[in-house]
């Protein structure tokens, strides 16, 4: 909450804080005259600069130099090892036009928006509903976060079992007891229905687990506030809760929205992209022009194009979620 | 507006090891000004809660002219409430928030606008009524949260939480002058919480000083001052507070160390008690002004309009309001006089009596 208000007030970006005037820098060279008894301590000392040194060095080594080998490989055509020919921006161009993206980048965003509409509202719900307090609420919290705990190949292994017509219990249950005709592995629509409950029944526990940690920072006079004029629950909660998860529920948003958008390995075991190309989403598009074929060109392009989709994506969702309170 | 009874009301918050509020009766009379003054943690906020509803007491019941509403919900019972600190619908503007106690329970649209315009009105607050009231000051914001409570023309009561906490000092005075003028107009009950004792006793009508969970005076601010009944309500009441000297029952006569200070009323029995005098009655005298209670000045506090005078009596520190510019010199010896009528004896923290004129008796 106080991150984003902060952020409300001086506008997204870099605060004022955090602008970099580390070390030495931040202080006061020469104490004011009419204020002598200033402790020493305060002097310029660039020395300070050393203590930088380790961060910049791992994220360096970590990100900037790999992200940099991709800018390397996007303008370029590599035949091999120690044949390669710069190409300019050809490949960014290619794939923007193809048309395999563009269908994977419309899939993707699809995904992203059902997987919000439905893990928000839902997981906000299960928060509301979670207990206050009591020896429950440990209970509660631990079977809500047991989904988050197991890995994310594994959850696909599970769901790839589970709905499984032959044998896997859901499958199973919605072609012989509820009589209709489920099968991912042909159908698209099966397919698609699938990835999505998957990935509700991984996720929709952070956005319960935040938005609890939100509510339980309501004090309790707003509520009591709430009783005495005589609200309803719906407009307790539309009124006091609601506006208090603001915080929060940005940042459930930006990550389930990042998460969702860059979704690989549960589609990519359950699934592997298909029946044809309907669960192939961008990652998994990418990860087989860059592996698959290794296509390092196309793929770096491809790979810095996502990366720039991403950010402004959040960009946006982070300016709205945030002024829109204003 | 209703007549509301307390009948052996008690809260305990650990299952009754201690009580947070010790069982009481207690009758808050229609259309009153009430001050509940007491310290921190004496547990004002309990017993306004029990009122309220939005605690259950442990033991007793609540009655609102004789309907017992223990098990009524807060809702059910038309109780307003303002809390300490601003709590507000931050995203309404100041409007809905003052329209929304009134819009919950289906008041007519035209109503709720009336009423609206009248507490903003009365509030200052009509500049501010299309602000979002989250980006108001928090002094603004407690005066909207102050003007929820006081929208809804028929309450039972108007139970007020420390209010003005967060309100600037300029502000509060003409608040609290402001909530007189509500409360003669509408004749709302008000119960109003406050540690401040000058709060208090310039707001209400009457005041209850509860310490530790117990009532220990009601009364009208003048009789809180001048008689307090425990000595508790000495110390708390005034400032600086009463004095509290040890003497001893001797026969009719009531002694400091060698002294006689005045004859017993009321045929208290022979033993120790403690006399209470405040500093304004305090009088003190050159040496040659005996008889009276030998005394060593220790220092003078120039308060501008007053002089206080502080002295020891033996180890006891006893203080004196005197005018302006008293002569008296740190390290000097007085005596002081205590007036029969403005003295009271305490026995166990609890008033047994008073002081009388001497009139010459007693063992010379």
């Amino acid at each position: 909450m106080r991150l984003a208000r902060a952020a409300r007030r001086k506008g997204p970006g870099v605060s004022e804080e955090s602008a970099p005037r580390a070390g030495g820098e931040v202080a006061v060279a020469e104490a004011p005259a009419e204020d002598e008894r200033r402790p020493v301590l305060k002097r310029k000392d660039n020395r300070a600069w050393w203590l930088v040194l380790p961060v910049v060095v791992s994220v360096a080594f970590t990100a900037v130099i790999p992200l940099m080998t991709v800018v390397n490989f996007s303008v370029q055509d590599v035949f091999g090892p120690n044949d390669r020919v710069f190409v300019g921006l050809e490949w960014f161009r290619s794939v923007a036009r193809d048309p395999e993206v563009r269908a994977a980048l419309v899939r993707t965003l699809l995904f992203s928006a059902q997987v919000l509409l439905l893990e928000i509202p839902l997981g906000v719900a299960l928060a509301v509903c979670m207990p206050r307090r009591g020896v429950q609420v440990s209970v509660a919290l631990v079977l809500v976060a047991l989904p988050l705990l197991i890995p994310w190949n594994v959850v696909g292994t599970i769901w790839q079992i589970f709905a499984r017509g032959d044998i896997g219990l859901g499958g199973w249950t919605i072609n012989n007891v509820l009589g209709v005709n489920f099968n991912y592995t042909l159908d698209s629509t099966d397919a698609w229905i699938t990835v999505l409950v998957m990935d509700v029944w991984h996720w929709t526990p952070l956005v319960a687990l935040l938005a609890y940690a939100g509510l339980r920072s309501i004090p309790e006079p707003y509520f009591q506030a709430a009783q005495i004029d005589g609200a309803s629950a719906w407009s307790t909660f539309r009124h006091i809760q609601l506006p208090r998860l603001r915080g929060v529920l940005t940042i459930a948003i930006l990550l389930r929205f990042m998460d969702s958008f860059m979704i690989y390995t549960e589609p990519f075991v359950v699934t592997g992209g298909g029946p044809g190309n309907a669960t192939s989403f961008l990652s998994i598009l990418l990860s087989k022009i860059a592996v698959g074929q290794f296509d390092l060109g196309p793929a770096g392009a491809f790979s810095l194009l996502y990366f720039l989709i991403v950010q402004i994506l959040c960009y946006v969702f982070f300016t709205v979620l945030t002024r829109s309170g204003r | 507006m209703a007549d509301i009874r307390l009948e052996g009301v008690g809260h305990s918050y650990d299952g009754g090891r201690t009580w947070a509020l010790r069982p009481m009766t207690w009758t808050w009379r229609s259309a009153r000004a009430y001050a509940l003054l007491g310290p921190s943690g004496c547990g004002k906020t309990t017993l306004l809660n029990i009122i309220s509803g939005l605690l259950t007491p442990t033991v007793g019941r609540v009655l609102f002219d004789g309907r017992d509403v223990t098990g009524v919900p807060t809702a059910g019972r038309n109780i307003a409430q303002v809390f300490q600190f601003p709590v507000l619908y931050e995203e309404m503007s100041v409007y809905d928030n003052l329209a929304f106690p009134l819009r919950n329970r289906k008041v007519p649209k035209k109503e709720v606008d009336r009423r609206v315009r009248e507490v903003s009105r009365l509030l200052g607050l009509d500049a501010l009524l299309g602000r979002r009231s989250r980006r108001l000051d928090a002094g603004r914001q407690q005066i909207v949260s102050l003007g929820r409570g006081l929208v809804r023309p028929q309450v039972a009561a108007v139970l007020l939480d420390e209010p003005l906490t967060v309100v600037d000092p300029a502000l509060k005075w003409t608040l609290r002058s402001k909530l007189k003028e509500i409360h003669r107009d509408t004749g709302h009950t008000l119960i109003y919480v406050t540690h401040d004792q000058t709060e208090a006793l310039t707001f209400a009508d009457e005041v209850v000083v509860l310490n530790d969970g117990a009532i220990m005076q009601a009364g009208e601010p003048a009789e809180l001052f001048l008689s307090p009944s425990h000595e508790f309500v000495g110390h708390f009441i005034g400032s600086p507070g009463m004095n509290m000297l040890p003497a001893e029952v001797v026969g009719d006569v009531v002694r400091v160390g060698e002294c006689d200070v005045g004859a017993v009323t009321d045929g208290l029995p022979p033993g120790p008690v403690r006399i209470g005098v405040r500093p304004e009655f305090v009088r003190v005298a050159g040496a040659g002004l005996s008889p009276g209670v030998r005394a060593r000045v220790t220092g003078v506090d120039r308060m501008g309009a007053y002089d206080l005078v502080h002295t020891v009596v033996g180890e006891h520190r006893v203080i004196a309001k005197t005018e302006a510019g008293a002569p008296y010199r740190p390290g000097a010896v007085e005596f002081l006089h205590f007036p029969a009528e403005r003295t009271f004896l305490f026995r166990d923290e609890v008033r047994c009596g008073s002081l009388a004129p001497l009139d010459g008796r007693g063992p010379a």
